[in-house]
């Protein structure tokens, strides 16, 4: 993952696309949800939360 | 120094092994899986490549991937920043791939890789439209050419122009999404009812049963056209960026009704549409050419990309000029991204010289999995198959001799094909002369539409005898008119299909109704054993050429090993099957041959991954994890926000749960499957309403402010004073990054 958010950060730098990395956060976090939601214990808690 | 590219995630996934920038091996991978245009990891593909090097993992020095997926996605969020509101359904639909796999496509790669054993090689990113250019020029026999990729789209570019030199590839202009010649051709491939990415053969192969009655149409309603080739598409009529549909009610309006169903009619007015879409794709192709010409001033083009594979805009290219001569890639389509990476990455990012070879560096591309004699002989008596043994030259001399009398014929030999078309080592044999065998072959071995044409394999020593085409088509990439002394008129009121029932030449089964044939020269220097076969048919019949096509049935890849080819043949009309030294007759086969062949189709992808296996520890993880949740949700939080006192007995019970787990966790199997799969149930019900919530929230305001400052990545405005549509590319990127 650290090394994803690295990779997009310097993509936003080299690329000048720093408005984009509101959504790209709230896309990662979103991505991270999805990633460790299906088969986790946990899922249908973190789900609940939504 | 050992470099594998890779192509993957998309569609045809393949795989490419260099050794010191020579060409070792590249496979794709649908033709192991027996699933067409195969998107998965090449894991089979990758193995053979390192096995027909003889090295493990560990001996390549770099893996390079075909595409950069940091500006694919920046691609795809800009494309719904400036489609918002409309579309949502794509992106609910779209990203939860994105945000679990392809985003993480580094470490995807890696994973896969691993399962191959040995140490990670570092990982190299060529840019899509890059990938393709090294595929089209490094292995060409030009010191110096002009390069044109075209293609539906890569990360943004769709067309692109590069300059060739020495071991250097330096880009020149481009177009990018969605102005794009491939998309536009896809579009109408759709409209006509056959399937996008695997159809525009069919439409360029119905385009000579109709008139180009709607070019104008197109040209005045669909595309703004610039002299110097470029263009822009009226998004208007066009839904594919940002949805699953290419085209929209407004272009169903223009053309008269809706889209074709699959398997509906084919009507004149479907073929009157293919003509014209064809007959606009070359002219756009030629005017991008010659602009090329014009200001690079090279007498040798080099083409890739997926609309490289129009063989008809290519003959006419070559023929037309305005270049000296044209080498294609013969895997021009997404496949060939993979030899193109890793070959960017050896003259490119090694900075390593390049020493052009005649008549190229491809090697027929020959350069797939090779079966030796006992494997095939293994193969043909496990499945009870009767056969016989013949020196080479006695297999020749059968199989021309059962070709002059009309039988058809597999033909299977040496190392497998690498690109979409079968060269004459896993095609389908038969007599040129027949009026019928086009309708047979199609009908009764490959159970595809009666209208496609076949291609010739033909002596390239007799090649000017026959054709108007008289340099080399080693790949069946250009479509050539046959001699006029050769062709018989067309009656005047043939139209459509109709026109399949006159004969246009004596070959007739490989002149298509506008007395073309798309072309393969067949040369003794390149492809020995296939030259010698048509000689012997030659010798026999007069004719120094072959009908030529895929070793496979509709819908299915083109065989790989020798069950395949078995099967293949066992399944079909087809009446000889020629495969390394043995000779199988249909006529002396067991009736249940067939039968024991069949195969169970593939298995569908999983739609999820499958469930954790159930181990001690995971279940004791399960009953603390769930314990410590539900104090922590319904024990601590919601009394809290609810100035609820403590529930002290669900705490209780939650230790009960914890302490059942720990000390019989194997018991609580079941409930952990259910729970799990509780999980996923609400997560499919969730992502979407969550997505949607983003959309909404997020993408759309973020779009509209974006549209409102005057930000339009679509470029949809149309110039009409502009000259060109065209911007400058930028410099060629560095590869250690996926941007």
């Amino acid at each position: 993952m650290w090394e994803l958010i690295k990779d997009l950060w310097d993509f936003a730098r080299s690329h000048k696309r720093y408005w984009l990395l509101p959504l790209l956060l709230v896309l990662l976090l979103l991505g991270a949800l999805l990633v460790i939601g299906p088969g986790s214990a946990l899922a249908p808690f973190v789900y609940t939360l939504f | 120094m050992n470099i594998l590219g890779l192509s993957a995630f998309y569609h045809d996934s393949a795989a490419a092994l260099i050794r010191d920038g020579e060409i070792i091996a590249c496979a794709q991978e649908e033709r192991f899986t027996r699933r067409k245009n195969d998107p998965a990891f090449p894991r089979h593909a990758t193995r053979y490549c390192l096995q027909q090097a003889g090295i493990g993992l560990d001996a390549v020095d770099y893996v390079v991937f075909y595409d950069k997926p940091l500006l694919k996605f920046d691609r795809i969020l800009q494309t719904h920043l400036a489609l918002a509101p409309r579309t949502l359904p794509a992106f609910v639909r779209s990203m939860p791939v994105w945000l679990k796999e392809k985003l993480f496509q580094k470490r995807l790669i890696r994973e896969r890789l691993a399962e191959l054993g040995g140490p990670l090689p570092p990982l190299l990113f060529a840019a899509h439209h890059a990938a393709h250019a090294a595929s089209a020029f490094y292995p060409s026999p030009y010191p110096e050419a002009a390069v044109l990729c075209l293609d539906g789209v890569g990360e943004w570019a769709t067309t692109s122009a590069w300059h060739g030199h020495g071991h250097r590839l330096t880009p020149l202009w481009q177009q990018d999404f969605p102005h794009s010649l491939g998309l536009l051709y896809s579009a109408f491939t759709a409209y006509c009812g056959f399937r996008v990415n695997s159809g525009e053969y069919k439409l360029m192969g119905l385009a000579p049963y109709g008139e180009p009655r709607h070019v104008q149409r197109i040209l005045d309603e669909l595309i703004d056209l610039k002299d110097d080739g470029s263009f822009r598409l009226d998004l208007n009529y066009f839904d594919f960026a940002g949805t699953r549909r290419m085209t929209t009610e407004r272009f169903h309006r223009l053309f008269g009704g809706p889209p074709r169903e699959p398997e509906g009619e084919l009507q004149q007015h479907h073929m009157d549409i293919a003509a014209s879409i064809q007959a606009v794709t070359e002219e756009i192709v030629h005017r991008l050419a010659t602009t090329l010409h014009r200001e690079t001033g090279l007498d040798h083009l080099c083409l890739a990309g997926g609309v490289a594979l129009n063989c008809v805009a290519n003959g006419k290219l070559r023929t037309q000029g305005p270049y000296r001569d044209i080498w294609i890639q013969p895997a021009a389509g997404d496949a060939g991204g993979a030899l193109g990476a890793a070959l960017l990455a050896w003259h490119h990012h090694l900075d390593r010289p390049r020493h052009p070879s005649q008549p190229d560096a491809m090697q027929g591309a020959l350069l797939g999995p090779e079966y030796d004699t006992d494997t095939i002989e293994t193969t043909l008596r496990q499945a009870g198959a009767r056969y016989r043994r013949l020196d080479p030259d006695a297999l020749d001399h059968t199989v021309a001799e059962a070709l002059d009398q009309g039988r058809v014929v597999g033909w299977f030999q040496g190392r497998a094909e690498f690109g979409p078309r079968a060269l004459g080592n896993r095609s389908i044999l038969g007599d040129p002369r027949p009026p019928e065998m086009q309708s047979r072959i199609n009908l009764k071995i490959k159970f595809r539409e009666s209208f496609r044409p076949f291609a010739p394999a033909v002596l390239a020593e007799h090649q000017a005898e026959w054709f108007e085409m008289e340099r080399p088509s080693p790949y069946m990439l250009f479509v050539s008119p046959l001699k006029a002394q050769h062709l018989r008129p067309l009656p005047q009121q043939a139209r459509g299909l109709d026109k399949l029932r006159h004969p246009r030449s004596p070959v007739a089964a490989v002149t298509h109704v506008d007395g073309s044939a798309r072309l393969q020269s067949v040369h003794p220097q390149t492809h020995p054993r296939f030259h010698r076969l048509i000689q012997a048919f030659h010798r026999r019949s007069g004719c120094p050429m072959v009908v030529n096509t895929s070793f496979n049935i509709r819908g299915e890849p083109i065989v790989l090993t020798p069950r395949d080819a078995l099967r293949c043949f066992a399944r079909t009309d087809m009446d000889l099957l020629a495969i390394g030294d043995f000779l199988v007759d249909k006529r002396d086969q067991p009736p249940e041959l067939a039968q024991r062949l069949d195969a169970p189709p593939p298995p569908p992808e999983p739609e999820h991954p499958p469930l954790p296996e159930a181990t001690p520890k995971r279940l004791r993880q399960f009953a603390l994890s769930t314990a410590a949740a539900v104090v922590l949700l319904f024990g601590l939080l919601i009394p809290w926000l609810t100035a609820h006192p403590i529930p002290l007995w669900l705490i209780a019970a939650a230790g009960a749960w914890a302490l059942w787990g720990l000390l019989l966790p194997t018991s609580l199997t079941p409930l952990y499957h259910g729970w799990l799969r509780f999980g996923l149930l609400m997560g499919r019900i969730t992502t979407p309403v969550i997505l949607t919530v983003v959309y909404c929230l997020l993408v759309t305001p973020l779009g509209w402010l974006r549209r409102a400052l005057g930000h339009d990545p679509m470029e949809r405005r149309r110039d009409p004073q502009a000259a060109s549509y065209r911007r400058p590319s930028p410099p060629l990127s560095g590869m250690d990054k996926p941007f």
